[in-house]
C-alpha cells in the first residue's frame, strides 16, 4: 500500500508538471492551440518601423484581428515591408483601408493599427496596403519641434 | 548459477551436479593442504599496498575446502582488507589469488560477476540494505542471479531466514532488528544463493554474549549442513578458536603462526603467544613507535 | 618557494584526477539505462525522493518571489507610468533567470545534500561494498536512477516554480494593486516567447539538474566513509553545486540571449 501511495504522488507530481507547462505556454507565453487558424496575408511599406517587431499585434478599433508575420527591408524603394496574417474571419477589411505603426503608452511597445476604408472591395491574400503611416520617431519629433522653433524666431 | 550438492537439507531446488566436477578441477588445479583437504582458495606471493603502506609483503595463505578456516590478527591488520582481496573489490599489487581455479585479479568484469556468485560475504556492519525489507534484502542475490518465479524464490527465502532463526522477522525493515539479528539477516542474506565460500568480517563483534553464542553455533552448523567453504576473520580468540578448523595469525603484513586451534593456543612462538592470551605487551610493543618520552617531555617545555 | 610550487601541482592534479573520477561516475550512470523493468520502480521512488518531497518549498518560494517582484516591479514602473507592463517583466524575469537558478540552489540545498548523505552512509556502512560482493554494479542500482530522477525533477520543478511565481505576481499586481488584469496579461502574452523564453529556460534547469545531481551523487560515492566524511562531502555538495548553478548560468545567459 505504501507503494502505491509513492506512485500516486509521483504522478501528481508529474502531472502538476504538465500543468505548469500548459500553463506557461498558452496563458504566460500566448502560445495559441489554434497556431494553425486560418489567416491571409497583406502588406504595406512603411518609411520607417520604428522597432516593430514580428508577433506584434494587428488591431482595428482597439481589437485584435491578426499578427505581425514576417518584416523586411524593400531593397529597390528602401522602404521597410511589414507582412501581417490577419484572421480569416475578418475578411471585410476594405481595400483602402489604412495602416499606422502606433505605441502602447509612451514607452510601450509597438503595434499596427488598421482603419477601415470606404471602397467596397475586400483586402484578400496578397493585396497591399497603400495608406501607411510610419511610426512615431521620438528623436524626429524632438528634432522638428526645435527646428520649428528656431524658424518661428523673427 | 551457484550450486552445490542438491541432497543438502537447505540448498536450493535450482541446482544439481556440479559438484563432482568442481571438486575434480579443484583437485587438478590446487596442492595439498597442510591439513590435507583442497584448497578451495590459494593466495601466493600476495603484496598489498595502500599508498606508501604496505598491508602485506609476499603473504602466503591456502584456505581448504569444506572447512573452517580462521584468519586472525589485530585491528587493522588488514583483515577486512584480504578478504576484499579475495573478492575481487581491491586488486593486489603482486601476487595470485586463486579462487576454486581462477585467479580473481586477471578476472573481467563478467568472469568476475559468476565468481562472485559463488562467493558469500558477511560485512562487518552487516550492510542490510536499509531501503528494503527483511526479506527484500534476502532476496535480492536470488532475483539478481536468477529467473526464478516469486513463489521459488519466497521459499528459498524463508527457507534460509528459517535457518537463523529470523523468518518470523521477514518484514521488518532493517532498523528495527537489533544488532545480533541484523548480523543474522545478513548472514542469510550471504547464503541465499547456496555459496561455496562464505566469508564472515569481525562476525563477533559488538555482539552481546548470547547473539554470539548463536553465531558461533550457526557458522559452523551451516558449514557442516551445507558443504561450503568458511573463512572467519576476528580477533575474537576464544569464539574463533572453538570454531575454526584451521587458523592463521597475522599481524604487520605477514603471517606469523598457523595450525589447528590447539597448535596457535599453545604455540611458543612469541608473536602468536602474546596475540592468543591478549598479552598488553611483548614483541608487539604497547606503544606505537614514538621519540623517547623524555624527549618529548623536553621539547614540550622548551617550546 | 619550491614547496609551495609543488603543493600547488599536487593540487591541481589532485582536482584533475576527482574531475576523471566523477565524469566515470557520470559515464557509468548515463550508460547503465537498459534495463527498464528493475530500473523503473528505482527510478520512480528516486523521483518521489527528490521531487515531490521538494515541492512545498518550491512553490512557497516561488510564490513569495512572484510577489516580491511585483511589489518591487509595480514601484518602479509605476513612476513611468507603464504599470502594465508589470506581467511582461515579472514573467520573463522568472523565466529567463529566477526560476531556474532559484530553484536549482533550492534544489542542491534540499535534495542534493540528501542525496550526498544518502550514498554516502552507504558506503560508511558498506552497503555499496556489499552490492558489489553480490554482483550488483552500485553505481548502476543506485547512482544511475538517483541522477536520472535528479535530472527530470529539476525541469519541472523550475516550471512550477515559474507559475506559481506568476500567479503570486497576479494576486499582487492585479487584485490588490489593481493592475489591469487584461493588460497584465496581454502585455506578458505579447513580449514572452515560447521558443526564446520558456523553453530556453527549460534548457537552462535541465543543465542544472544534471549538474547538481552529479555533484551530489559524485560526492556520496567519494566520501570518506566515516562520519566526519558525510558531513563534509554534504557540504561540499551544496557549496559546488550553488557555485557551479550561478557559473553556469552566466555563460548559458550570455550564449542564449546575449549578442555573441
Ligand atoms: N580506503 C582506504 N584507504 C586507505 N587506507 C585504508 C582504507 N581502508 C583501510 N585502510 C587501511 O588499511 C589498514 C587495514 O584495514 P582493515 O583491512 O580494515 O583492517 P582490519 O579489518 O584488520 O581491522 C588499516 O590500517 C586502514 O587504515
Ligand atoms: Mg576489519
Amino acid at each position: 500500500m505504501r507503494v502505491r501511495t509513492l506512485e500516486l504522488a509521483v504522478g501528481g507530481f508529474m502531472l502538476i508538471g504538465l500543468l505548469a507547462i500548459i500553463f506557461l505556454a498558452l496563458r504566460v507565453s500566448g502560445l495559441s492551440m489554434n497556431a494553425s487558424e486560418e489567416t491571409y496575408r497583406v502588406v504595406a511599406k512603411f518609411e520607417n518601423i520604428g522597432g516593430l517587431t514580428v508577433r506584434a499585434k494587428v488591431t482595428m478599433a482597439g481589437v485584435t484581428i491578426g499578427r505581425v508575420s514576417n518584416i523586411y527591408l524593400d531593397q529597390e524603394d528602401f522602404v521597410g515591408v511589414v507582412e501581417m496574417d490577419i484572421y480569416q474571419q475578418f475578411d471585410n477589411l476594405s481595400s483602402d483601408t489604412s495602416a499606422a505603426i502606433l505605441t502602447a503608452g509612451v514607452l510601450g511597445e509597438k503595434y499596427i493599427g488598421l482603419i477601415q476604408g470606404a471602397e467596397l472591395d475586400n483586402l484578400v491574400d496578397g493585396s497591399e496596403i497603400y495608406n501607411t503611416q510610419s511610426a512615431l520617431v521620438l528623436e524626429d519629433l524632438i528634432a522638428k519641434f526645435l527646428v520649428g522653433r528656431v524658424s518661428d524666431e523673427p | 548459477m551457484a550450486s552445490i550438492s542438491g541432497n543438502n537439507p537447505l540448498s536450493g531446488p535450482y541446482s544439481e551436479g556440479k559438484e563432482l566436477k568442481q571438486v575434480c578441477m579443484a583437485s587438478m588445479t590446487t596442492t595439498q593442504h597442510p591439513s590435507g583437504a583442497a584448497n578451495y582458495v590459494e593466495i601466493s606471493d600476495l603484496t598489498f599496498m595502500r599508498g606508501d603502506r604496505v598491508i602485506y609483503k609476499d603473504v602466503n595463505i591456502a584456505i581448504p575446502k569444506g572447512k573452517v578456516t580462521a584468519i586472525m590478527g589485530p585491528s587493522g591488520t588488514g583483515k577486512t582488507t584480504l578478504l576484499r582481496l579475495i573478492g575481487g573489490q581491491l586488486k593486489p599489487d603482486q601476487g595470485r589469488i586463486v579462487v576454486d581455479g581462477h585467479n580473481v585479479p586477471d578476472l573481467g568484469r563478467t568472469e568476475l560477476f559468476e565468481v562472485r556468485s559463488k562467493m558469500g560475504m558477511l560485512f562487518q556492519s552487516g550492510a542490510l540494505f536499509t531501503d528494503l525489507s527483511v526479506y527484500e534484502n534476502v532476496a535480492f542475490p536470488l532475483r539478481v542471479h536468477t529467473d526464478l518465479p516469486e513463489d521459488m524464490i519466497r521459499d528459498i527465502v524463508l527457507m534460509k531466514l528459517q535457518a537463523v532463526g529470523l523468518r518470523g522477522a521477514s518484514h521488518l525493515m532493517p532498523s528495527e532488528l537489533s544488532g545480533g539479528m541484523a548480523r543474522r539477516a545478513a548472514l542469510a542474506r550471504a547464503i541465499a544463493l547456496d555459496p561455496e565460500l562464505v566469508m564472515y568480517d569481525e562476525p563477533f563483534a559488538g555482539q552481546d554474549p548470547m547473539a554470539m553464542g548463536v553465531v558461533v553455533q550457526l557458522i559452523r552448523l551451516l558449514n557442516d549442513a551445507l558443504g561450503h567453504t568458511s573463512i572467519v576473520v576476528s580477533h575474537d580468540v576464544q569464539e574463533t578458536a572453538s570454531i575454526a578448523d584451521y587458523i592463521y595469525v597475522i599481524s604487520g603484513g605477514e603471517v606469523i603462526g598457523q595450525g589447528t586451534a590447539d597448535e596457535v593456543l599453545n604455540s611458543e612462538l612469541p608473536r602468536v603467544r602474546q596475540f592468543m592470551q591478549g598479552l598488553p605487551d611483548g614483541p608487539v610493543p604497547f606503544h606505537f613507535p614514538a621519540p623517547s618520552l623524555e624527549d618529548d617531555f623536553l621539547r614540550g617545555r622548551s617550546l | 618557494m619550491i614547496d609551495r610550487i609543488a603543493a600547488l601541482g599536487r593540487s591541481g592534479l589532485e582536482l584533475l584526477e576527482a574531475l576523471g573520477r566523477s565524469g566515470m561516475v557520470l559515464f557509468h550512470a548515463l550508460w547503465a539505462w537498459p534495463n527498464l523493468r528493475t530500473t523503473f520502480p528505482l527510478l520512480v521512488k528516486q523521483i518521489y525522493a527528490v521531487g515531490v518531497l521538494s515541492m512545498v518549498i518550491i512553490v512557497v518560494s516561488g510564490l513569495f518571489i512572484g510577489m516580491v517582484l511585483a511589489l518591487q516591479g509595480y514601484n518602479i514602473l509605476n513612476r513611468y507610468g507603464s504599470e502594465q507592463a508589470l506581467g511582461q517583466m515579472v514573467a520573463l524575469t522568472l523565466l529567463r533567470e529566477l526560476g531556474p537558478v532559484v530553484t536549482a540552489l533550492l534544489f542542491a540545498g534540499r535534495a542534493g545534500s540528501a542525496l550526498t548523505a544518502e550514498i554516502g552512509l552507504m558506503k560508511t556502512t558498506e552497503q555499496l561494498a556489499s552490492m558489489e560482493m553480490i554482483g550488483v554494479d552500485p553505481l548502476r542500482r543506485i547512482v544511475s536512477p538517483r541522477f536520472w530522477a535528479g535530472a527530470i525533477c529539476m525541469p519541472t520543478l523550475a516550471l512550477i516554480f515559474s507559475s506559481v511565481g506568476v500567479l503570486g505576481a497576479y494576486a499582487v499586481g492585479v487584485l490588490w494593486l489593481g493592475v489591469d488584469g487584461g493588460s497584465f496579461w496581454s502585455n506578458m502574452q505579447n513580449s514572452v516567447e515560447w521558443g526564446d523564453d520558456v523553453l530556453n529556460g527549460v534548457i537552462k534547469s535541465v543543465v542544472f539538474g544534471v549538474v547538481v545531481t552529479w555533484i551530489a551523487v559524485f560526492q556520496g560515492y567519494d566520501t570518506v566513509p566515516t562520519s566526519e566524511g558525510i558531513s563534509r562531502a554534504t557540504t561540499r555538495t551544496v557549496v559546488y553545486a550553488s557555485l557551479a548553478v550561478l557559473g553556469l548560468d552566466f555563460i548559458l545567459t550570455a550564449v542564449m540571449f546575449g549578442e555573441l
